[in-house]
């Protein structure tokens, strides 16, 4: 497994695809640079590092919304080619028939991906940092790193699993553009359809609205049906991690107007924190898991025509 | 005494009703070559990857080198080299490129792989190419690099499917000769092919598929001189005493039939019986004027199973 993996290191790091990775991270440092960070340091939350990934500040998007975008469409670039390319080129049968098992071509693929997905956000991640720094001249506290260590994990498990899943389309689909669309599609599916979806079943669950424990059941039923999907556990998740103080009220603020109005805007500890997105990235984990685990089933039998 | 590579028995792979291979038997000796000849879709491309586990048997046995190629992929992998039916390389990168990767997928010593692959480049013709994108290798070359590919693993037994494809005139003669290069260091080699002439060169032994089962089997040099029903057919011209020659040919032991055209007979008898012929038309008071064996060509063969039905 070890050659197929630095094979496809070798791979992503190497002209075109290279190219495409680090212009992401250069676009994402360079979003960076555009946000009015003076003014965000004196009327941000406190927590001048992380601000900086939510704030809208001097830009069309916050930074996070950058990374939920352009996460995704990397994740799925790197692996919607990922088996079938090696079909059609007529590879695949000579790579399988050197004593390799086929896990280990697919493993090797996928941790490759992993890596340089891993590598294109954190040089991301540490490039706006670096600059805020440079800029405002702070360096962020404990707790910030903290936070932001867990949002790395956050965003490279979302990431990873956008790879997972163009991986999987990769083994269905013989052909590179339809596992490309395809992949695409799952994800605006799921990204955007889930949630209207999921707004339509929860008025169909609860339909009536008087009291409110109705609109609190309401909500939790929009909520879970939502957290099927992938990018709402990412911003649940990034919300909370990124938003010390408010990010961890899950329930709209409307209903938690009387709770919150007595309440001392106090941030959580970072370790509070970092617990409670624990089960979101367990959930975006068993999906990967899942995903690999179809993957497996259906390549390990395949018959490999040359 | 040499070890068997290929011990097959019952193979069957069924897509649906489909039956691809229907009850097949093979073997194959160490330092052997066998020439797998049938018409497209007549199931040997499906034989050779059950062989290589690329897809499972729907029933029947099969050992390759000693292993269950479905249960123990990986003991089989290491001692075998495929060469498929259209191989492909990654075209970004260079020939010397894709055979270092095929060594690393092997094991290979770093030292000892580098070796081999300048060694193998120069003897499929590729060393001036060694560092070209294999997307410019034209079809040929290609086939070239995949021999290459083929022998790095210091295989025991070579599978190639339709390893002619794509070479000229010269090119094929020349795999011919590391065909039989290999046979004669030991190495098994299992040919599916459609040059029936070529595969006539260099086998020693044929199977001919058809719907899946194996029509005819057997060793060149039986099949070329022997017909259908095991005969040897010879034909001869004579001159003189014409009618006591035929007289003393219908009546030599182990002839089968003796046809007269004339001054010429065709002859069919157990065993080869051109020496026992020309005594007896000499003896008679016959002139010789021609003797030969009637061989038939394994395309001759070939034809007779798959006229036009």
């Amino acid at each position: 497994m070890r050659a197929i993996y630095w094979k496809e290191m070798a791979d992503h790091f190497g002209r075109k695809r290279f190219l495409l990775l680090l212009g992401i991270v250069v676009l994402g440092v360079l979003w960076g640079a555009f946000i009015d960070m003076e003014t965000l340091v004196v009327s941000g939350s406190g927590f001048f590092f992380l601000d900086v990934f939510t704030t809208t500040l001097g830009l069309p998007l916050s930074l996070l919304s950058f990374i939920s975008f352009f996460g995704p469409i990397i994740g799925i670039a790197l692996g919607f080619d990922a088996i079938n390319s090696e079909r059609t080129q007529g590879t695949l049968s000579r790579v399988l028939a050197q004593p390799v098992y086929r896990d280990a071509l697919f493993n090797g693929k996928f941790l490759a991906g992993f890596t340089a997905l891993a590598i294109v956000l954190v040089s991301m991640g540490i490039g706006v940092v670096g600059l805020a720094m440079f800029r405002i001249g702070i360096a962020p506290s404990g707790e910030e790193m903290l936070r932001l260590i867990g949002f790395a994990a956050v965003g490279i498990a979302y990431l990873a699993l956008w790879l997972a899943m163009s991986m999987t389309a990769s083994i269905f689909l013989r052909n590179t553009v339809a596992s490309a669309l395809v992949s695409i599609g799952v994800w605006i599916v799921t990204s955007f359809f889930i949630l209207i979806a999921a707004t339509a079943l929860a008025q169909q669950i609860v339909p009536e609205v008087e009291t409110n424990e109705d609109a609190l059941r309401r909500f939790n039923a929009q909520l879970w049906i939502s957290r099927t999907s992938p990018s709402a556990l990412f911003s649940e998740a990034t919300n909370i991690l990124l938003d010390p103080i408010e990010g961890r009220l899950l329930t709209p603020l409307a209903l938690n107007m009387e709770r919150t109005q007595g309440m001392v805007k106090t941030p959580v500890a970072a370790g509070q924190s970092l617990q409670l997105v624990w089960p979101h990235i367990v959930a975006m984990v068993a999906m990967i898991a899942s995903m690999l685990a179809v993957s497996y089933i259906r390549f390990m039998r395949e018959e490999i025509r040359a | 005494m040499s070890e068997t590579l290929i011990e097959a028995e019952g193979l069957v792979k069924a897509y649906g009703h489909f039956m691809a291979v229907d009850g097949l038997d093979l073997h194959l000796n160490e330092g052997e070559v066998f020439g797998f000849l049938g018409p497209n879709g007549s199931g040997k491309s499906t034989t050779i990857l059950m062989l290589l586990g690329l897809t499972e048997p729907t029933a029947g046995r099969v050992e390759v080198c000693g292993h269950n190629p479905t249960r123990e992929p990986l003991s089989v992998k290491r001692q075998v080299g495929y060469l498929p039916e259209s191989v492909g390389f990654y075209a970004d990168l260079s020939g010397i490129d894709n055979l270092r990767y095929t060594a690393e997928l092997n094991n290979m010593h770093r030292e000892r792989s580098s070796e081999r692959i300048n060694t193998l480049l120069e003897m499929v013709g590729l060393g001036e190419a060694r560092a070209q994108q294999v997307g410019q290798y034209s079809r040929g070359m290609k086939q070239r690099l995949g021999l290459a590919d083929v022998l790095l693993k210091e295989p025991r037994l070579v599978i190639l499917d339709d390893p002619t494809l794509g070479l000229d005139p010269t090119g094929i003669q020349w795999l011919l000769g590391v065909i039989e290069e290999m046979s004669t260091q030991g190495i098994a080699v299992f040919l599916s092919s459609h040059q029936l002439q070529e595969v006539q060169q260099v086998c020693h032994r044929v199977g001919i598929m058809s719907h899946g089962k194996m029509v005819l089997e057997g060793s060149v040099a039986d099949l070329t001189t022997q017909d259908d029903a095991g005969g040897y057919r010879l034909s001869l011209a004579v001159g003189g005493a014409v009618d006591a020659a035929e007289s003393a040919l219908r009546a030599l032991p182990g002839v089968r039939s003796v046809e007269r055209s004339g001054r010429s007979f065709e002859i069919e008898g157990d065993t080869d019986l051109r020496g026992q012929a020309a005594a007896a038309v000499l003896e008679h008071g016959g002139d010789l004027l021609e003797i030969r064996a009637v061989n038939s060509t394994l395309e001759d063969i070939y034809l007779r199973y798959f006229r036009v039905d």
